[in-house]
């Protein structure tokens, strides 16, 4: 059996999903359904799975969520749904369950938060309710397990007994009434034919969904029949469609729970949330606040707890490449399949197992920002300035992130609602100037800039966002026009994460890199040291100046000539830089023959003061390496698209570096 | 008058919901229906956007979009 839970955001649905499932979760997806889902095996119960479907507020045509959800429970009619509810925000969480009810698929309520409500001196009468709406109800606290046990139980029966919701009118009488019914009727054949409820078909005909519109195939008679009553009861209500059928949930949301709920004062958490948001939102601290946070992240992510793992694996790898090594030498293997050992597959492996710590340790933070609540109010805080480039404030944090590393930066946008604003922030993310590009600018700052070191650092970070920040304007205008998803957000209070979900976030993020850029890197680096090894006539190369890569670099090299530096040595470098961006100065050395700490004297023979800045300004804005263009591959879900990012990325810094050296050449500044 | 120029912390009750598409869709899905008490609980640090209470919840709207809602002014406690 299939169950599909669904529920508003921030109602504690991912936490309950985690309750059902434990740690038997895995992605799949399912037909009229894009994006993967995540789906579990519920504990204890054999050959029962649960979908978590994203959270919405209403079974609307409009966002991503909203489409994802929706086409999931139509085209896939699971044995049954979970619904869960914030009880503490009763009203607003009832409005999707009446849509769901209309839906007419067996469902069980799960009213989440029962101990805040109680323990602020609140109560809801559950059998009333589950009486009013016509379907079981049971009381839940998904952080604290408890009820879980009851939900399985109650959900099984419902399923296999096929108890569908009661039919419950919440029209009440009147114009409205009058015309759901009158649709209903006109409709009832097409909506059998499609297997939905005529009753759901209805009300979302009068709200003008036009995929319910056009699955349910109405010929043009009838649609002019449906559009005659709409407009009557527009007229005798004096209402709108879309304002009718709200007007008439929401009364009878109110009417039911004036019956069943006694409603406590402020409670305990929100008057907490009020007090923090005080501080975090407030007018003077809050931006202070948001920057002292996210710099303290990169801080323990890049610096202290990812760096030591880093190290930690590093050596672990080492180890094992030692070992191999050393074992490989005494059985006298054929020294090519011994530098394949060696040095593509253990330093393939070895590179990507380097983003690990990093990816874990950001998404822990990250996690515990999401799931306190604190992301939310950074999106408000951040909105307006992200505005202006057409984004919502919920870009700011991938972005930043971007400054530490693309991989994880560009995986951070999953939670972004609009797939406008996801592309845009995957677009941009690249610019923002990652840490492992700093080696290069510390040596080339340090062999030509020596008094201006500093100043060219923040020029190259400011040009990097200035770049990001044209692309997006540029984008906007293009190909990612459309009007932004409106910035109408719940500020949740303010919550402890759940060590649990932490730790399953993680596990997924790691998992989730593992999986899909593995393979790409793992062959990338595997085809590098391949062009390394050999030369034109596949034999080992005594000299790394005859290699294959050199052939190549030397074949491209032309290309950097508009740009001040055609030196093979140097596209040879950039090539490498493709891998990991570390790898750009180490290929320098191991091509000029000379050792790191000379490198920079080597350096003034390459490049002149102008090409080194052209040089720079390309590095800063060419493709991201191998792992993070995996990453934009993952999250665009498309090759065509993820290939246009990288060309677009390599022309746009050929461009700039152009003018640069041009404009440079010009005033003559060689 | 418009829920844009509304004292911070003065109860309203909401008259009329303007706009058109998915944002009207999406402000009458949260509860921003006609005659649903709101009162604004502050201003972004930036000036934009502001953050709302409602039906015992909090949401923030862009200046944009709360022009859009008119609200008529109560006496009373805020929420």
């Amino acid at each position: 059996m299939i169950f599909a839970l669904v529920g508003n955001q921030n109602c504690g649905k991912t936490t309950l999903f985690n309750q059902l499932t434990g740690s038997n979760q895995h992605v799949g997806n399912f037909p009229g359904v894009t994006v993967d889902q995540k789906i579990g095996e519920i504990r204890s119960v054999k050959n029962c799975s649960v979908v978590d479907l994203p959270g919405i507020y209403s079974i609307r045509p409009y966002t991503n969520e909203e489409i994802i959800t929706r086409n999931f429970i139509l085209e896939n009619k699971p044995d049954g749904m979970i619904n869960i509810i914030d009880a503490t925000n009763i009203e607003r969480n009832l409005y999707l369950t009446l849509q769901l009810i209309e839906m007419n698929i067996p469902m069980v309520l799960a009213f989440n938060m029962m101990d805040e409500v109680r323990g602020n001196g609140g109560t809801i009468n559950i059998a009333g309710m589950s009486q009013d709406l016509g379907i079981p109800i049971v009381p839940i606290s998904a952080a604290k397990n408890e009820g879980i046990d009851e939900l399985i139980d109650k959900m099984l029966s419902t399923a296999k007994n096929r108890v569908y919701p009661k039919k419950v009118d919440f029209c009440g009488a009147g114009p409205v009434h009058r015309c759901i019914h009158a649709i209903s009727h006109i409709i009832e054949d097409h909506a059998d034919n499609c297997g939905m409820s005529s009753r759901f078909a209805a009300t979302k005909i009068i709200e003008g969904d036009e995929d319910i519109i056009s699955r349910l195939e109405l010929n043009q008679n009838e649609l002019d029949t449906i559009e005659h009553s709409v407009i009557e009861m527009e007229t005798n209500h004096d209402m709108d469609r879309n304002a009718a059928l709200a007007d008439m949930r929401y009364t009878f949301i109110e009417r039911i729970c004036a019956r069943s709920v006694v409603k406590c004062k402020e409670s305990k958490e929100h008057l907490r949330s009020v007090k923090i948001d005080n501080i975090l939102t407030g007018k003077y601290l809050a931006i202070p606040i948001f920057l002292g946070i996210m710099f303290s992240i990169f801080w323990l992510t890049f610096s202290i707890i990812g760096a030591y793992l880093s190290d930690l694996l590093a050596m672990g790898i080492t180890g094992l490449s030692d070992l191999a090594d050393t074992g490989l030498t005494i059985y006298g293997i054929n020294p090519v399949v011994h530098g394949l050992l060696i040095d593509g597959v253990f330093a393939g492996v070895g590179s990507v197992l380097s983003f690990l710590p990093i990816i874990v340790t950001l998404f822990f933070f990250l996690s515990i920002l999401e799931d306190t609540g604190y992301m939310a109010r950074v999106a408000y805080v951040m909105d307006k300035l992200m505005r202006k480039i057409g984004l919502s404030g919920r870009s700011i944090v991938p972005m930043l992130i971007g400054f530490g590393c693309t991989v994880p930066a560009v995986m951070a946008t999953r939670t972004l609602s609009s797939e406008r604003d996801r592309k845009m922030t995957i677009l941009l993310t690249p610019f923002m100037s990652c840490s492992a590009k700093i080696p290069i600018y510390a040596l080339f700052t340090a062999a030509f800039f020596t008094e201006y070191q500093a100043i060219v650092m923040i020029g190259l970070y400011i040009a990097g966002i200035a770049a990001g920040i044209i692309a997006a304007l540029i984008s906007r205008r293009t190909f990612l026009h459309g009007n932004p998803v409106p910035f109408v957000m719940e500020l949740p209070n303010y919550r402890f994460p759940s060590f649990k979900s932490v730790i399953i976030l993680m596990w997924e993020k790691a998992r989730d890199f593992l999986v899909k850029a593995f393979t790409v890197i793992f062959v990338a680096s595997v085809i590098i040291w391949f062009l390394q090894t050999f030369d034109s006539r596949l034999n080992v190369v005594a000299n790394s100046t005859d290699s294959l890569l050199a052939v190549i670099g030397k074949f491209i090299s032309p290309v950097f000539e508009p740009l001040g530096f055609d030196d093979w040595r140097v596209s040879t470098a950039l090539i490498t830089g493709f891998t990991a961006k570390e790898a750009v100065v180490s290929t320098m050395g191991v091509l000029t023959g000379t050792a790191a700490a000379e490198l920079s004297t080597t350096l003034s023979s390459l490049f002149t003061p102008v090409t080194a800045l052209s040089f720079l300004v390309f590095t800063l804005l060419y493709t991201p390496c191998v792992a993070a263009v995996a990453a934009i591959r993952r999250e665009l879900n498309s090759g065509i698209q993820t290939i246009a990012v990288v060309i677009a990325q390599c022309g746009i810094a050929w461009v700039v570096a152009f003018l640069l050296y041009q404009l440079c050449s010009l005033v003559n500044l060689t | 008058m418009k829920l844009s120029n509304l004292p911070i912390g003065r109860n309203a009750v909401i008259t009329k919901v303007g706009g058109e598409g998915a944002l009207r869709c999406r402000l009458l899905d949260m509860g921003i229906i006609p005659k649903t008490r709101i009162v604004i609980r502050s201003v972004a640090p930036l000036g934009d956007p502001i953050e709302i209470r409602i039906r015992d919840y909090t949401l923030t709207l862009r200046m944009e979009d709360a022009e859009k809602i008119e609200v008529d002014p109560i006496e009373g406690e805020a929420l």
